[in-house]
Parts: C-alpha cells; structure tokens; sequence
C-alpha cells in the first residue's frame, strides 16, 4: 500500500486491491482473525443490545474529533444508554473515488484509538468505493452489539413524576464546534466537539446507582430534542430550569454571535439520566466523581399532568420547549 | 432584526479590531466607528462594531451573564 | 437580578390598566421575547403585538424568486444571512432550491461576501441584501470597501428597509390602537433615539427605546404604561448603555453616500414611502438587479386565508390567525411570519404557543 496514495474503484470489487486494502490498512489498526469470515458469531445467551447508525459528517476532521471517533461514540453511547456493556461493532465504508489514502488512515487509526479506549472490538467491516462526485469523500456505517447485565432495565416509560433529571456536562459543544469549523465565519475560540464515549460513565452510574429510570445521549437536535423525546414516548411531563443548565462560556458567546439557541445544538459526549429523587444527590455525585461527568449538573424533574417540556427561563419567564421543524441556521435578526 | 453582542477590543489593526466575545473572538470592522480604542467595550452586529458601550455599562451586562454561567473555566472533556 | 425581575413583573400588574396594545417592531425583539417566556408573565390585559419588524417577512415573494433565480445560475454564488433559507418565495425557498443545483452560501457578515468574492474571483458573488437601519450601514460599508478594492464580481441584490417610516404608516392607516412602542435598540444605535421624535410628534404615541434582555424589556414595558396611564406621549430611552440622542453619524453618512431613499412595498402593508433604498447611480455596477438584468416581481396575491398581513400590522396575534397550529406551521407554512426565524408566528410556535408540543 506504501505506493498507493488514493482509492481507486479497485478498492472497493473484492479482488486482490481490495484484499490488500483491508490486510494493509483495516487489519493493521483494528487487528481481527474473524474478519475474513461472512460473519462474526459472538458467544453468549445474555441479553443482547443492538444498534447501527451512521456518519456522514462534514468537515471529515474537527476540533475534538473526527468522523472516524464520531462513528464508534455514536453506536457506543446508544448501546451503553440501554444499559448494555458495548462489545463488538462493524464498520462499513462508503469512499468516493479519489479519497487521498492518507485522509483514509487518520480517520481509521482514530477508529482504532477510539475503539481501545472504549473497550470494544471492530470485528466486521465492508468497503465500498464509488465514482468521483457520487458520494462526500466518505460515509461511515457502524453498527453495534452489547450485552445488558441482569437486573438492568432501562426505559424511559419507567419514569415518573418526581424524578430528577440529570445532564453530565455543557451542552452545544460538538455542534457548534463543527458548524464554525465547516463555515469559519471568522469564529476563533476554545469551541472543540464533546464527542466520547460514555460507556465507562453509564456503566459507573448503573452500577454504583441501580435506581436509575433511563439514560438517553444528546445528540443531533441538543439538549431539547432529547428532552422533548423522552417527554412523547413515556408520555410525562419535564420542567427544566434554565439557570441549572451548563454552558461553556465561549458555546455561549459562539452561539450568541450566529443567534443559535445551545439548547438546540448537537452534542456527542454528554448522557441525560433519569433517576428517582431520593438517589438525585448521589447520582450526581457519582456522575461528577468520574472524568467524563465532572461538569454533571441536575437540570430538571419530571412532572405530574401532561405531557410537554417546559423552561422555566433565566428571567423569571416559562415557556414550553418543542421539537424543531429542521437545523438552526445562523441568523442576524 | 438586530442580533448584535458587546465585546472588548484586544487589538486593533488598519480599521479591524480583534474582539472578544467572551471566549471566542473574532475581526470586527470599525469603518462604522473609527474612534474606537483598544480596550473599549463595543456591541458588534455583522462583523461591524456600532457603538461603544460603557465599559460600566457593559461590565453590568458581562456580570448578569457571569451570574447565569455555570462553567466558568471549564475544560472540555474531550 | 431574579429578585429585581419579579419586581418588575409586579410593577408591570399594577400599573395595566384595562386593555392596552403595546407594539415591538424589530424581530430579534420578537424571538426575546418569546424566549424569555415574558407572555406567560405579562396580564392578559396587556396585548404584546409584533408589527413589521422582520426584513425577511416583509420582502416580497418575488425577492426570494429572484436569489433563487441568480442562484442557480452557472458560476454564480448567492450569500445570505441564514434567515433568509428558509423563508418560502411563490413556489420554494433557497433550501430547497440547493436541491435542484443552487448554490447558497450563509454568511455572518456581508464583508464574508467580499472575501469570497476576492478568493473565487472566477465567480460572480451576490449578496442578500436584506435588514434595517442596523445592517443597512454594514453593507453600504462593504460596497464601499469592494468599490476602493476594484472588486468586480460582486453585487447586491436589494431589499433594506427603514423602521421609522413604516411605524409612522402603521399609525396613520391602522385599524388597531397602538398605545406604545417597544422601539428597536439596535436600529436607534444607528438612528439614534431623536429619530423617534417624529412619531411621538405627529401621533402623540408614546416610545420606549428598548434592548434585548429581559430587564430592558420589561422596564419599557413599565415606561410606556406609565407614560400611557399620565397621558403623556415622549421618547424614553431605556437602552442608555447603547444608544445616544444622535446614534452613529458615520453609519448614518456612509449609508447616505451609498443609497437613495425610495418608496417600497412591504408585504402585507402595500407600498409605504420612503421606507427602503437602492444603490445610488454612482455604485449601480453593484446592484443586482441592473447587473443579473431581473426585476423583482410585485406581490399580487397572497396565499388564501393567510393573514401575515393582519399580524404584521398588530390585526391579530399569530394564535388568532385561522391557519395557525394546523394548515400553517414550520412544516408546511403558508405565509413568511411562520418560517422566518424571527417571524411573529414562528416565534410564538417555536416557543410554544401554539398549544401543542
């Protein structure tokens, strides 16, 4: 591969450069005997969890990450929401001809980096290559197993009036970092994507507070989407109090300058956790005793009547949170 | 139809203004406001400064929105 | 600072009489006001009317017909302020017009505009020239920074408008009361605060100079039931910190060398004199119109049943509009008060008045 430096239509039939693709570069980061069969067959009888999702960020690499971590995190997170220890994902890649090789290995090498620190294993893969134009240097598929312990059962349909909601850090940080560094409009500052994996802190939260209703990740949409979600499907009420609500000071200033509301800016590293009011302090506490969840803070409670999202704003003012028709767009009015 | 934020100059070079925002920065022109000095406090709309504003003034401003923050000097957890 | 809120909020109750209009021109004061969540705290006496203070809403639909149709074509790129994506024209808006091919480029500032134009100088880049007295001094001052550059590929397509003309309209065609205006802080940085003489001059409407935070808000709220309950009519200005008597002279002059003031229709309203500009002869080589050979079609008709006129002019509340919450909502709006981001009705449904979640 020394003397290759882009993906060729090649790379993607299934003959020898797509061998030498995969031996050369996939295996050399994600190591794995079991890749050359159709499938991987995991053991276990246990309860399995399974996802898949998919990447099609741009730009490709990003303060604070890169498409590459984004696609292990995102299928991680939703794994370890339901309460399930993440073990094995698969990643399928979409590269558009012409792809610089190089871009290709630093995406695939943060997979790997990312893989490790997560404590899950990349056991499957496919790699398609199309032509020039018909698809965004590359998307990325993952899909995700996990195995949930007994005892554990998460669903947000357990949550019930009284119940505290907890945030595990400032939120807006992945999306606005990513919207400047796609569109610069001459932003500089300390705006770097929260993208991690949360698999380490859900699992410290689940066991060391077995209470726990239901954890969900941020992600597209912020902090009030999810909010709004959980509020439809379990069918409660959400007070949320603004003043409790973590923002980082340059997200703040950042979405000030475009007219973005962080509430309604993605995140990727942070958990919402639902827990009953008696466990609320502890739960924090623990949340804030772990490096992922320092910035954890108890933003809200779940409420009697019906179901809907309200703020109780910063000024004294309530007002309902709704699901938003598409993105922000920055705006000067 | 007038998002606009104060900011303080940190610099200033040829009519462009190095403003900060509190915590992100950014070139601001002062083709509208050519007086301005480094170390004013100026609201910025559109990549232009408008007014300066009282440094008092906007220390008021700053504080109200220091009382709302949490995370001051918080690192990011990535 | 919470404890001062609700002792304006408690003052504010005291001093409501029976029902009184107070009416806020400026969209960005539309959206704070929403999502500061002040209606839910405010008498239901007190009736907090949005009126044409959204550049977008109140540009004809032909406007965005004509950056859709400068947009898709070959070489060209069309730059905007990202308010302007969504907003639908006679058949689609910009969003959905990259679909087909356009190609649109959201800016924060238009000298971003004039920096893509120098770096792409094989494209021809055009601006959306939309806003108020706020922004209208930041374009003249890249028009006039592209001028002393020799930029050549660069233009404007034209739609700014002037605030003080139009609530001088609304005063003097309107069938509602307006007892008071929450008048645009940022356009009086410009304008400065004696611009808002004229109206309490000609119409004895009381005006309160306002900013964008809750306490600002409020305490011209306070102002003008005050000076309504006294039967008095002046200029307050309660956004000190930002706006002198004069404004910004130079804003002023550069918007002065660069534009004509001209009569302009204002969707909803009709043609209001003296309410909008275009480029003096001098920079005509920068306007869009005369450069891309398009004239901005006038708006005929109105899609039926809706009523962002009415809300426009302070007629209605966006609730009171028959097509709010159901045939008109940001999935499928029919007028432009419902999709631009700080349209009165999309305010009030983003934040939740709708009723449904």
């Amino acid at each position: 591969m020394k003397s290759e430096t882009h993906i060729r239509l090649d790379h993607g039939e299934g003959g020898a450069a797509s061998h030498r693709l995969i031996t050369t570069l996939f295996l050399d980061h994600f190591g794995g005997q079991q890749v050359m069969e159709d499938a991987t067959v995991v053991p276990g009888s246990r309860r399995l969890a399974l996802t898949t999702d998919s990447f099609v960020v741009k730009p490709l690499e990003f303060p604070g990450g890169d498409i590459g971590k984004l696609a292990i995190c995102g299928t991680v997170n939703d794994l370890a929401m339901m309460g399930a220890i993440p073990r094995y994902i698969t990643a399928g890649f979409i590269l558009e001809e012409g792809l610089p090789i190089d871009v290709l290995r630093r995406i695939v090498r943060t997979m790997a980096q990312t893989a490790r620190s997560a404590d899950v294993t990349i056991v499957a893969g496919d790699t398609k290559v199309v032509g020039k134009g018909e698809v965004d240097q590359i998307f990325i598929n993952t899909a995700g197993v996990g195995f949930v312990p007994e005892g554990v059962d998460l669903s947000v349909g357990n949550c019930k009036s009284g119940d505290v909601i907890l945030v595990s850090g400032g939120i807006g940080e992945h999306g606005i970092a990513v919207m400047v560094a796609r569109e610069g409009f001459g932003i500089s500052g300390d705006l770097r994507s929260d993208c991690a994996p949360l698999a380490s802190l859900a699992r410290t939260l689940v066991e060391l507070v077995p209470s726990v209703k239901a954890m969900r990740d941020v992600t597209r949409g912020g902090l009030a989407t999810v909010m709004v979600e959980i509020s439809q499907s379990s069918k409660v009420g959400i007070e949320l109090d603004e003043s409790a609500i973590p923002v980082r000071k340059p997200v703040k200033a950042a979405c000030g300058l475009l007219g973005l509301d962080p509430l309604y800016v993605a995140c990727e590293g942070r958990l919402v956790a639902i827990v009953p009011e008696s466990d609320a302090g502890q739960a924090l506490e623990v949340l804030r005793s772990h490096p992922d969840g320092k910035d954890s803070a108890q933003i809200g409670k779940v409420v009697a009547g019906s179901q809907g999202v309200y703020l109780a704003t910063l000024s004294g003012g309530h007002r309902p949170l709704i699901m938003l028709e598409g993105s922000q767009l920055p705006r000067i009015c | 139809m007038c998002l606009a934020m104060p900011g303080k100059i940190v610099a200033i070079a040829e009519s462009v203004a190095t403003v900060e925002f509190g915590g992100v920065t950014r070139a601001i022109s002062l083709d509208l406001l050519p007086e301005a000095c480094v170390g004013n406090y100026v609201l910025a709309h559109a990549g232009f400064a408008l007014q300066v504003i009282e440094e008092e003034e906007a220390g008021e401003i700053l504080a109200i929105f220091a009382e709302m923050e949490r995370l001051d000097s918080v690192e990011s957890t990535c | 600072m919470s404890q001062t809120i609700e002792q304006l909020y408690h003052r504010i109750e005291e001093l409501t009489p029976n029902r009184i209009n107070l009416m806020e021109v400026c969209g960005t004061h539309t959206v704070a006001i929403s999502r500061l969540g002040i209606r839910s705290r405010l008498p239901h006496k007190l009736r907090l009317l949005s009126g044409p203070g959204c550049p977008v809403c109140v540009s004809p639909a032909g406007y965005i017909d004509s950056l859709i149709e400068i947009a898709l074509q070959p070489g060209t790129t069309l730059t905007t302020f990202g308010d302007l994506l969504r907003v639908p024209g006679s058949v689609r808006s910009l969003k959905q017009a990259v679909a087909s091919g356009a190609k649109v480029k959201v800016l924060y500032s238009p000298l971003e505009a004039l920096e893509f134009a120098r770096q792409n100088s094989g494209v021809e880049v055009v601006f959306a020239a939309v806003g108020f007295e706020t922004t209208l001094p930041t374009i003249a001052a890249t028009i006039i920074q592209a001028e002393q550059s020799g930029i050549v590929n660069l233009s404007f397509l034209m739609a700014g408008r002037l605030a003080v003309p139009a609530m001088s309209a609304l005063l003097q065609t309107n069938d509602v009361r307006i007892d008071g205006f929450i008048c645009p802080g940022h356009v009086s940085v410009v304008t400065g605060s004696d611009a808002f003489k004229t109206i309490v001059e000609r119409f004895a409407v009381p005006c309160a100079i306002t900013g964008f935070e809750a306490v600002d808000i409020l305490s011209s709220i306070i102002s003008l039931l005050e000076m309504k309950n006294n039967s008095e009519a002046s200029v307050v200005n309660n956004y000190l910190r930002a706006v002198k008597p004069g404004g910004n002279l130079i804003a002023r002059q550069l918007m002065e060398q660069v534009f004509d003031v001209v009569d302009s229709e204002w969707r909803g309203i009709g043609v209001i004199p003296a309410s909008g500009v275009k480029l003096k002869a001098a920079y005509s080589r920068f306007d869009a119109e005369a450069k891309f050979g398009i004239s901005i079609e006038k708006q005929l008709s109105h899609p039926v049943g809706c009523s962002c006129g009415e809300v426009m002019r302070g007629l209605l509340l966006p609730d009171e509009c028959p097509l709010f919450g159901n045939a008109c909502e940001p999935s499928s709006p029919v007028g432009p008060c419902m999709v631009s981001t700080e349209g009165a009705c999309a305010a009030y449904y983003n934040y939740g008045q709708s009723g449904r979640i």
